[in-house]
């Protein structure tokens, strides 16, 4: 495991092995204007693992996931799922998007929500089993909202909503779970709810990915970090990559010190 | 014939109304401005319709006091009046539902517009044919305009622009930053209220040339084309209003020479020339700039990653990238990058060394925030600065 | 009475509530996905749509109108979308840009073409002509069951018929994607669903309603009825599907109600004509509206 690859420009190959990662992705360049948001990124996600994707504010953490997921379209690059392209994978795949990216004050239920997890599985027009449902609840059940299955979304706490974006994501069964800052403005115990299913998603072989900004909890939380400021900045295990060096170069003068001799 | 229109030679009415026209058209394009910068471009719209049942209801009452229904401050009173209606009811259903604000608009225009039509039909009904003087505010027209009419359409543009060049200020703070105007002292809610009244006296003082129906082109048309033009507010609110007041003028005096076509169209029309000519050609925002710049970022991007992989001995995964870097003359038929195209790589891969040492660096760090993978390392450094980075990689390398 | 209802009354009546439920199925989405006013934007450029179709082919003729208003409101849908993204322009604003030319271009066109000896104009492609919509062979309600008077019916009671089975059917089909993509298009996206071509769907549904409504009922009607009944049925309900039930009732009482009061109204207040049914309709969908917002029961959030 000891490959810490630390940016292209040291002039170590990143290692091709494209075919094992659930997500892979190589030279992604992503610009919304004149200026590129993402800027030649290689990622290879290590199959089982927790990664985070981590990086300053408008460091393009959220794009990279979604440019992956064909959400945005990339100037350049591409994104490979276990060797293959993403319309293969998609049964594979389980995204949760940012909380705020959505009208919550939509007219549908919690229970609904989640249902649309099963889309794949139920497309247009099959009808909705008992066993749907059930499904549905058990995933209600694993993030501790089975109580809420009839409530308005619109009615929930922020963290109460997260939780049934995960419960959503947890109902399409996938093996490789992509969260966007899944930890933003919620509670405590809402934040141990959902770190403890990622984990135990984890301890059952699946690969989680999230985008993160908390970095006192990410040695806590995850096997695997990823920094990005526009470019790759260090991607490894915590322990390798996770560096006081890193942080300086994805965070420029911004960090505090103290933190990165704490962390470091 | 045309000539003599643009230069005001047809007479004093027709030169009269394409003078208020201009001075709408100018207030119509600074005020839109604002209301563009707030996002509320569409406020207009319901405004603009819900002059109709006023309109209506002021010729019923007029006809009823034994007046001549046609009387022209009598009837914008009364579409002053119902457009300030649906303007409160706009507001009342986003404050007391959960609608958003363009279902409001959408309601409001719709329901005033139709209850206006209904008012129409009574109209036709108590006083038989009487009502063709009221057809004209729909679709606006300048014939057989009074001469006090023209005046009236003169006087009301000037003084709407003369308000809104003394709110400029205030109203350019709260379009830019709310939260600062308010810490600036300036009251909000009250500027917003006044901003809407000059939108509603844009609209009244323009029904009789532009027609409800499209007075808010001239709310709307103008700042959407001038703000391809700049980045600086103030003069985005100028330039619309310089928009608003040509295509006033020019659509005012075209239609002196041909009395029968409505000026409302004429108008939008001419003011959405300008914005097409804006959107395409605008050397800062404009269609062909954007995708010129784009296409030029495309290039480089593929370019670059291109040579990086040359440079690290990687694989080159997309065909679009191997066929710009072949065309550039830096990479064979068969693959294998050229001469040149070793040289640029081992160049590219060293500026990047240099960029990773930059942002390794204390006191340099700060400039990486320059760094779009694009820019040149020469671009950003002094030689000194750049010694002092040459000086830690080798270092770095030595170790 | 019946002999004179079935004849003068149910046809302009059946027309007129077919028209308000299938522009207000669409407009169900079109409220949530904050698009409203794009019903706005499609019925003015209907106007513009049928001059170029008279123009082309010299004949009031439903078809080739039909075809041109369902182009122009295409071509606006698609000039909508161009300038907000090329230019990075806001919806509405884009919208306002839109509409306001393409109706501009039509009322020019059509002032400035020869159409004196045929009925066409401005105030008829806002107000429709609902009233005009008679069944002369109806001798009563018998006639329903006789094809020979069945068959003199206003072609436009089976063309707003099949009209809304076609939103209906689209409406139920797409269910779950349309649902599913409104709500979070980003998740839509990741699903593999084409959202793009969802969002598309739903515009061409409303551009075909108000397409087909707006000849036989103008475009205020339309209007109105893609944004009042959604909007009232969203104060009633916290589901989708019951607010989609809400909103096709409302739709059917403010064209019962509408063309009722329009053609009676006056009566009982002693006149003897009549007032626009298209724009009473519109009306009473503004008081269902504003009851709505008064006393519904999910009127805040």
């Amino acid at each position: 495991m000891a490959q810490v690859q630390l940016a292209a420009a040291h002039g170590q190959p990143v290692q091709d092995d494209v075919s094992q990662a659930p997500l892979a992705l190589r030279g992604v360049t992503v610009s919304y204007g004149a200026e590129p948001v993402v800027l030649s990124v290689d990622m290879t996600v290590v199959p089982g693992a927790m990664t985070a994707i981590i990086g300053p504010n408008g460091a393009g953490k959220s794009t990279l996931l979604k440019a992956a997921l064909g959400i945005v379209t990339p100037l350049a690059g591409q994104a490979r799922f276990w060797g293959t392209p993403l319309k293969t994978a998609r049964d594979r795949i389980a995204y949760v998007p940012q909380r705020a990216s959505v009208d919550w004050d939509f007219p549908t239920q919690v229970l609904d929500v989640v249902m649309m997890g099963l889309y794949r599985e139920l497309g247009l027009l099959r009808r909705v089993r008992p066993r749907h449902i059930a499904h549905a609840m058990q995933c209600l059940e694993r993030v501790g909202m089975a109580g809420f299955a009839d409530r308005q979304i619109g009615q929930l706490s922020g963290g109460q909503q997260q939780r049934v974006f995960l419960a959503r994501a947890l109902a399409q069964r996938a093996e490789l779970y992509l969260l966007d800052e899944p930890f933003a403005g919620v509670d405590a115990a809402t934040e141990m709810a959902i770190i403890d299913v990622l984990k135990s998603l984890r301890d059952d072989g699946k690969t989680v990915v999230a985008v993160h900004h908390d970095l006192s909890t990410v040695e806590a939380y995850f096997d695997r970090v990823f920094l990005i400021n526009r470019r790759r900045m260090a991607e490894g295990p915590v322990a390798e990559a996770f560096t006081s060096d890193a942080l300086q170069a994805t965070y420029g003068g911004r960090l505090s010190d103290g933190f990165v001799a704490r962390s470091a | 014939m045309l000539l003599d229109a643009l230069t005001l030679q047809l007479g004093y009415n027709a030169a009269l109304v394409a003078l208020g026209a201009s001075a709408l058209g100018f207030a119509a394009g600074t005020v839109g401005a604002f209301l563009y910068l707030r996002k509320r471009s569409l406020v207009s719209d319901a405004i603009s319709h819900a002059t109709l049942p006023g309109l209506a209801l002021a010729f019923i009452v007029m006809v009823a006091l034994g007046a001549d229904g046609r009387f022209l401050p009598g009837l914008l009173i009364g579409s002053a009046l119902s457009a300030w209606a649906g303007l409160w009811i706009t507001g009342w259903l986003g404050r007391a539902t959960r609608l958003t604000e363009d279902a409001a608009i959408g309601a409001v225009l719709s329901v005033f517009f139709g209850f206006g039509i209904v008012l129409l039909t009574v109209i036709q009904s108590i006083s038989a044919g009487r009502q063709a003087g009221l057809e004209g505010f729909l679709l606006g027209s300048t014939a057989g305009m009074l001469r006090s009419d023209a005046l009236l359409i003169a006087a009301g543009g000037a003084l709407v622009l003369l308000a809104t060049v003394l709110l400029r200020r205030p109203l350019l703070m709260t379009a830019f930053d709310e939260a600062y105007a308010r810490v600036q002292g300036v009251d909000t809610y009250r500027l917003d209220l006044a901003l809407m009244t000059l939108v509603m006296a844009v609209t009244v003082v323009g029904l009789k040339i532009v027609g409800l129906i499209l007075i808010v082109a001239l709310l709307i048309i103008p700042p959407v084309a001038a703000r391809f033009w700049s980045e600086n507010a103030p003069r985005v609110v100028l330039l619309s209003g310089v928009f608003g007041g040509l295509s006033g003028y020019a659509g005012a005096a075209l239609s002196a020479t041909a009395p029968d076509l409505p000026t409302g169209p004429i108008i939008v029309l001419l003011a959405f020339a300008l914005f097409a000519v804006s959107l395409l050609f605008a050397p800062l925002r404009g269609v062909l700039a954007a995708s010129l710049r784009h296409r030029r970022l495309q290039h480089k991007v593929h370019l670059r990653q291109g040579l990086l992989a040359i440079a690290h001995d990687q694989p080159i995964y997309e065909a679009v990238t191997r066929r710009m870097l072949r065309r550039a003359g830096l990479l064979r038929a068969d693959g294998m990058p050229t001469e040149s195209g070793r040289a640029e790589a081992a160049r590219a891969a060293f500026d990047e060394a240099r960029w990773h040492a930059l942002r390794r660096s204390g006191t340099l760090s700060e400039l990486a925030a320059r760094d779009d993978g694009l820019t040149r390392i020469e671009a950003v450094l002094t030689p000194d600065q750049i010694a002092t980075l040459d000086a830690r990689l080798s270092g770095r390398e030595a170790t | 009475m019946g002999a004179e209802f079935v004849a003068l009354s149910l046809p302009p009546l059946l027309i007129g509530t077919l028209a308000a439920m299938a522009c207000a199925l669409p407009g169900n989405f079109l409220l949530l996905r904050r698009q409203s006013l794009i019903g706005d934007a499609i019925s003015h450029v209907v106007l513009p749509g049928i001059v170029v179709a008279f123009l082309l082919t010299g004949a009031v003729a439903a078809l080739p109108m039909m075809i041109g208003a369902a182009g122009a409101a295409l071509l606006a849908v698609l000039m909508i979308e161009a300038i907000r993204r090329l230019g990075r322009i806001e919806p509405g604003a884009a919208m306002g840009v839109v509409f306001t030319t393409l109706f501009a271009g039509g009322v020019l066109l059509l002032e400035r073409s020869d159409t004196s000896g045929v009925h066409l104009d401005v105030e008829h492609a806002l107000y429709g002509n609902l009233e005009s919509l008679i069944w002369l062979d109806a001798s009563g309600w018998a006639s329903l069951g006789d094809p020979a008077a069945l068959a003199g019916l206003p072609p436009e009671l089976p063309r707003m018929a099949l009209t809304l089975l076609a939103v209906l059917a689209f409406t139920l089909v797409l269910w779950r994607p349309l649902k599913l993509s409104t709500f979070d298009e980003g998740f839509a996206r990741a699903l593999g669903l084409p959202t793009t071509l969802i969002g598309l769907g739903i515009v061409v549904m409303a551009a075909l309603a108000a397409v087909a409504a707006f000849d036989a009922v103008g475009s205020i009607i339309v209007i109105a009825m893609f944004i009042c009944p959604p909007a009232a049925a969203r104060l009633m309900t916290n589901r989708l599907g019951r607010q989609v039930i809400w909103s096709l009732g409302f739709a059917l009482l403010s064209a019962v109600l509408g063309y009722t009061l329009a053609g009676y109204g006056p009566l009982w207040l002693g006149y003897t004509a009549s007032v626009s049914a298209a724009g009473m309709i519109a009306t009473v969908s503004g008081v269902i509206l504003g009851l709505a917002a008064l006393f519904g029961p999910h009127r805040v959030a």
